[in-house]
C-alpha cells in the first residue's frame, strides 16, 4: 500500500519556446501512513507534482503505481484513485457551491455512487472530524468565517475517506489561529485515523512541528529528502533556492558556532529551549 | 480546451498594427467584415485571402497562434457548414437521402461559408490581439463619442468592456482550478447524457459566479480607491493621434473595398 | 496633528435579513484613537475580524465612521468635499493582487491613478516612468500583468498608488496572498520607500515578520487597539501576544521561555544577534566582565532548579 514515482517527468507546451519542466524525473515512493512535508517556491513543481498522484494530471514520461499498479494502465479506475488519494486545493473553498454545508460536504461520496445512508453518515463524520458540530449543517456556507469554511471545503474531501490525504497550502491567507486550528486539526486526523498525509506548505516552521519527513521541491527535481532534522541540516543550501530553516536552526548554530555546546539538528522552540538550559546549567 | 479561446487575448509584439490608432483598426475590422459579406466569387475570396495574409504579415502575430483561436469556434462552423452543405438546394445533385441532398451548389456554398467564418474569426481576433483593451477602450469611446449626445454612457460601456477582457484569462484560470477540485472530489464531467451533464456544470458555474461577484467588489473598490468617478475631467496617458501610418492605413482600406465592390458589380 | 488622526473612531455593520431589512449591529471598530506622524512606518497587526480592515479603509474614505472622526493630511473624512483630497493623500493597496490591477499593461495601470486625477498627458508619463522606477519593475513596464509573479503584481499596485503622489500609503494585508519570496519583496519595497521618499506607510497585516522593522506596532483585537509600542515593546509582552493568539519570532519566544526558566535576559529580543550576544554572556559569565556575571547570579540559581 504506497503510492510510487518512478521516473516522472512533465513537460508542458512541449516543442515551442515556451516549453516548461514542470517535473524533472522525480522518484520517490509515499508509503502508509506517513506524514509528510512538501516545500519548494512557487513555480518549483511540487502542486503539479501532486495532481499527478490523483490522476488529475497526465505524467509525460514515467509511471505511477498505486498500491503496486500503474494509474496509467488499462481499466486502471481514476475515478476511484481520486477517491482513495483526496486533494483538497489551495483556497478549497472557492467551490464550495451548495446551499447549505451538509448538502456541499455530500458531494463527494455522492458522486461515488454510494447509498444515501452511507452518504450522510460519511457526511455527519466528516465534519465532525473538522470540528464542525451539527449546528452549521443547515448554514449557508457562504454565511461561515474564512477559516470554517476551509475546514468544511476539508471535510468535502474528507467525506470520500481517502486513505492519502494531500493538502495544499491549507493555511493560506488564514491568521496564526485559523492557521494552528488546521494544522492541529491535520495531525489528528493522522494520528486517529492513520491516514498519510502530504502537506504542501511555504512555511518551513509550520511544517517542521508535526512532519515525520520533508520533501524539498526546486526546479521540478526533490533535492531534498528526509527527516525534518536531515533536511534542514542543509539550511544553507535552502536559502540558496529561496527556502529558509526555521529561524530556531540559525540561532542553534550560532551559538555551536561561538562554542556553545548545543547539537546542531535542533528544529523546533521547544528543543532549543531544553538544550540551551542544558549547556547553561553544564557550563565549566 | 478553454485555454486555446484567443478571441479578446491581446499578443505582445512590436508591428505597425500594434502601433496604429485603434480607431484606424476599428475601422478595417468593419472594413473587412463588410467586404467579407460582398465576396461571392473565387477572385473576391482570393483577394481576402492575399489581404488577410499580408495583414497577419503585418502584425508579427504567429500564424499558429491565430489558428488557434479557431478551435473554439470549431462546432459553430461545422454546424453552419453542416447546414450549408446538407440543406442548399441545386441543380446537379451529388448525393440524396431522406431530405438532405448534397449538390455541387452546396459544397461550394458550404466552402464559401467555411471561409467567410474563419476569415471572420481571424479578422477579428487580429484586433483584438494587437490593440490592448485599454487602447480598443479608447478607441471605442472616442470613435463612438458622437453617441454621448445621444446619452449613451459611451465611456462607462467601453470601461467595461476593457475590465471584461482583462478579467476572461484570470477566469478562465479560476475555471480549470474549479474543475480540478471538483474533479478531485469524484465530479463526472465527460459522461452522461445531455441534462446529466447540464447539470454536473453546477459545481462548476456556482463558484465561478461567486469568485466573479468578489472580483468586481474588490476592484470596485480599488478603482475608487484611485480616484475613478466616471468620464468627467478624466486624463489620457495616450491620448489617441492620427499619425501618418493611420492615413495609409485608410488609404489601403478605401482600395481594398472599391477593388472588393469592383469585383462584386464586375463579375 | 499627524498625517492620519482618529479621535474615538468607531464603525458599525449593520447586518441584515433575508429582506434587506437591518437586523443587528457588528462594531467593527471600537472607539479608536491613533495619531500617525507623517514619515512613520506603522504596522496593525490583528487577527481576520480584530478590525484592522476596517480601520484601514477608513484611512481612504472608502468607509465612514458611524461615531468619531477621522482626519487624514488633517481633512475629515466625513466631508464630501473632502474625498478627493482625502484619497490622493492616502493610497491604497489591497489584499488581492489580480483584483486591484485595471490595466492590461503593467504601464497603463500605473496610468490609470493620474489619469483619473486629471493629470496632463506629459506629467502621467514622468509619474509612471518614476513610480516604475521606485518599485523597480521599470523592466515590465510592457509586460500583461497576467504573467507576473504575486510579488510582482503587488509592486505594480504600489506603483500605481506611488504615481498619485500620496503622502502616505495604507497596505491592508498585500502579502496575504504571497509566497515567503513574494512577502520579502512586497516589504522591501514598502520598506524603501518609506526610507527613501519618506511616504507614511500603514501596513495591515498578520504576518508578525512583517511588523519587526516598523517604527510603531498597534495590536487590534476585538475592534479596539489593545497594545501599543515599539516591536520590541510589543513582542516582549509576549504572553500577551500568545494570549491573543499572535506569532512572536521564535527567537523572542525562546527568549521569553528562558526567562520564565530564570536566565537573566532581556525583554523582546527580536534578533538572533541579540539573543545569541546576550546567550553567550551567560555562558561565558564570570569570567571578565562585571555586571554580566552580577545579573546572571540570581538567574542560574532558578534555572538550576
Amino acid at each position: 500500500m504506497a503510492i510510487e514515482l518512478k521516473d516522472v517527468s512533465y513537460v508542458y507546451g512541449a516543442g515551442t519556446p515556451m516549453e516548461v519542466r514542470a517535473l524533472d524525473h522525480v522518484s520517490l515512493t509515499i508509503p502508509d501512513g506517513q506524514f509528510i512535508g512538501l516545500i519548494g517556491h512557487t513555480g518549483s513543481g511540487k502542486s503539479t507534482l501532486i495532481q499527478h498522484l490523483n490522476g488529475l494530471i497526465k505524467a509525460t514520461e514515467g509511471d505511477i503505481l498505486y498500491n503496486g499498479r500503474s494509474i496509467y494502465a488499462e481499466g486502471f479506475s481514476m475515478k476511484e484513485l481520486r477517491s482513495k488519494v483526496g486533494l483538497v486545493f489551495q483556497y478549497p473553498e472557492h467551490q464550495l457551491f451548495e446551499t447549505d454545508v451538509f448538502t456541499d460536504v455530500c458531494f463527494g461520496p455522492k458522486n461515488l455512487g454510494l447509498d444515501k445512508e452511507e452518504i450522510q453518515a460519511r457526511a455527519r463524520e466528516a465534519l465532525e472530524l473538522v470540528g464542525m458540530d451539527a449546528s452549521y449543517d443547515e448554514a449557508s456556507p457562504f454565511e461561515l468565517s474564512g477559516g470554517q469554511k476551509r475546514r468544511v471545503a476539508i471535510a468535502g474531501v474528507l467525506a470520500m475517506k481517502p486513505e492519502v490525504l494531500i493538502l495544499d497550502e491549507p493555511t493560506a491567507g488564514l491568521d496564526p489561529k485559523g492557521r494552528d486550528e488546521i494544522l492541529d486539526q491535520v495531525a489528528l486526523l493522522h494520528k486517529e485515523r492513520g491516514n498519510t498525509v502530504v502537506l504542501v506548505s511555504h512555511s518551513m516552521e509550520d511544517v517542521a512541528k508535526y512532519v515525520d519527513r520533508i520533501i524539498v521541491m526546486n526546479h521540478g527535481r526533490a533535492v531534498f529528502d528526509g527527516t525534518p532534522k536531515e533536511v534542514f541540516r542543509h539550511y544553507k543550501e535552502l536559502e540558496q533556492i529561496g527556502l529558509a530553516a526555521p529561524q530556531v536552526t540559525y540561532i542553534v548554530h550560532r551559538l555551536k558556532e561561538q562554542g556553545f555546546p548545543i547539537d546542531g539538528d535542533i528544529t523546533t522552540v521547544e528543543e532549543a529551549r531544553r538544550a540551551i538550559l542544558e549547556g547553561i546549567r553544564n557550563r565549566k | 480546451m478553454i485555454r486555446d479561446i484567443t478571441i479578446g487575448q491581446y499578443y505582445q509584439t512590436e508591428s505597425v498594427l500594434h502601433r496604429l490608432d485603434p480607431r484606424t483598426k476599428l475601422m478595417g475590422t468593419l472594413v473587412f467584415i463588410i467586404s467579407m459579406f460582398l465576396a461571392d466569387t473565387w477572385i473576391g475570396y482570393a483577394l481576402s485571402a492575399v489581404y488577410l495574409a499580408a495583414i497577419i504579415r503585418l502584425s508579427h502575430v504567429p500564424v499558429s497562434f491565430i489558428v488557434r483561436g479557431l478551435k473554439a469556434v470549431m462546432i459553430l462552423l461545422l454546424i453552419s457548414v453542416g447546414f450549408n452543405l446538407f440543406l442548399t438546394n441545386g441543380e446537379h445533385e451529388i448525393i440524396s437521402f431522406w431530405i438532405f441532398h448534397i449538390t455541387w451548389e452546396g459544397i461550394r456554398q458550404a466552402f464559401f461559408m467555411a471561409i467567410r467564418l474563419i476569415f471572420l474569426i481571424m479578422g477579428s481576433s487580429l484586433m483584438t490581439l494587437t490593440t490592448t483593451p485599454n487602447q480598443l477602450t479608447d478607441g471605442l469611446e472616442t470613435g463612438l463619442g458622437w453617441m454621448k449626445k445621444l446619452h449613451v454612457p459611451v465611456h462607462e460601456i467601453s470601461m467595461m468592456m476593457s475590465i471584461a477582457l482583462r478579467f476572461i484569462p484570470i477566469l478562465v484560470d479560476e475555471t480549470d482550478k474549479i474543475m480540478k477540485a471538483q474533479m478531485a472530489r469524484g465530479a463526472d464531467f465527460e459522461s452522461g447524457n445531455l441534462i446529466e451533464r447540464a447539470k454536473s456544470l453546477v459545481p462548476i458555474l456556482v463558484p465561478l459566479f461567486i469568485s466573479s461577484f468578489r472580483r468586481a467588489t474588490d476592484l470596485a473598490m480599488a478603482m475608487e480607491a484611485r480616484c475613478y468617478h466616471g468620464g468627467e475631467n478624466r486624463t489620457r496617458m495616450k491620448p489617441l493621434r492620427y499619425e501618418n501610418r493611420d492615413r495609409l492605413a485608410y488609404l489601403v482600406m478605401a482600395f481594398y473595398m472599391a477593388a472588393m465592390i469592383a469585383l462584386r458589380s464586375l463579375l | 496633528m499627524g498625517i492620519i488622526k482618529a479621535i474615538k473612531l468607531t464603525y458599525d455593520y449593520i447586518k441584515r435579513d433575508e429582506e434587506g431589512n437591518p437586523d443587528g449591529v457588528k462594531r467593527a471598530v471600537d472607539h479608536v484613537d491613533i495619531d500617525i506622524e507623517a514619515g512613520e512606518f506603522v504596522a496593525v497587526l490583528g487577527h481576520n475580524g480584530s478590525g484592522k480592515s476596517t480601520l484601514a479603509k477608513h484611512m481612504n474614505a472608502l468607509l465612514l465612521p458611524t461615531e468619531g472622526t477621522i482626519f487624514i493630511g488633517e481633512k475629515d473624512t466625513s466631508d464630501e468635499d473632502n474625498l478627493w483630497d482625502v484619497r490622493k493623500t492616502a493610497g491604497m493597496v489591497f489584499q488581492n493582487p489580480d483584483n486591484q490591477i485595471i490595466g492590461t499593461v503593467v504601464e497603463e495601470d500605473v496610468g490609470f491613478g493620474p489619469e483619473n486625477i486629471g493629470v496632463p498627458t506629459e506629467e502621467i508619463w514622468k509619474r509612471v516612468d518614476e513610480s516604475l522606477k521606485a518599485v523597480g519593475m521599470t523592466a515590465y513596464r510592457y509586460h500583461s500583468p497576467n504573467k507576473l509573479s504575486g510579488g510582482q503584481k503587488q509592486r505594480v499596485a504600489i506603483a500605481g498608488v506611488m504615481a498619485m503622489r500620496p503622502k502616505c500609503i495604507v497596505l491592508d494585508e498585500p502579502t496575504a496572498m504571497l509566497d515567503p519570496n513574494g512577502r520579502k519583496e512586497v516589504l522591501r519595497t514598502v520598506r524603501e520607500l518609506n526610507r527613501k521618499e519618506h511616504i507614511t506607510v500603514v501596513l495591515i497585516t498578520h504576518y508578525m515578520e512583517e511588523v519587526i522593522e516598523a517604527d510603531r506596532v498597534f495590536v487590534m483585537d476585538d475592534g479596539r487597539i489593545v497594545m501599543e509600542g515599539t516591536p520590541q515593546e510589543v513582542f516582549g509582552r509576549t504572553q500577551e501576544m500568545k494570549d491573543y493568539r499572535l506569532d512572536v519570532p521564535q527567537v523572542t519566544e525562546l527568549s521569553w521561555e528562558l526567562k520564565q526558566d530564570g536566565l537573566p535576559l532581556s525583554d523582546g529580543i527580536l534578533t538572533i544577534d541579540q539573543f545569541v550576544d546576550e546567550i553567550m554572556e551567560l555562558y561565558n559569565g564570570g569570567n571578565g566582565r562585571g555586571d554580566a556575571g552580577a545579573v546572571e547570579a540570581p538567574g542560574m540559581e532558578t534555572a538550576q532548579r
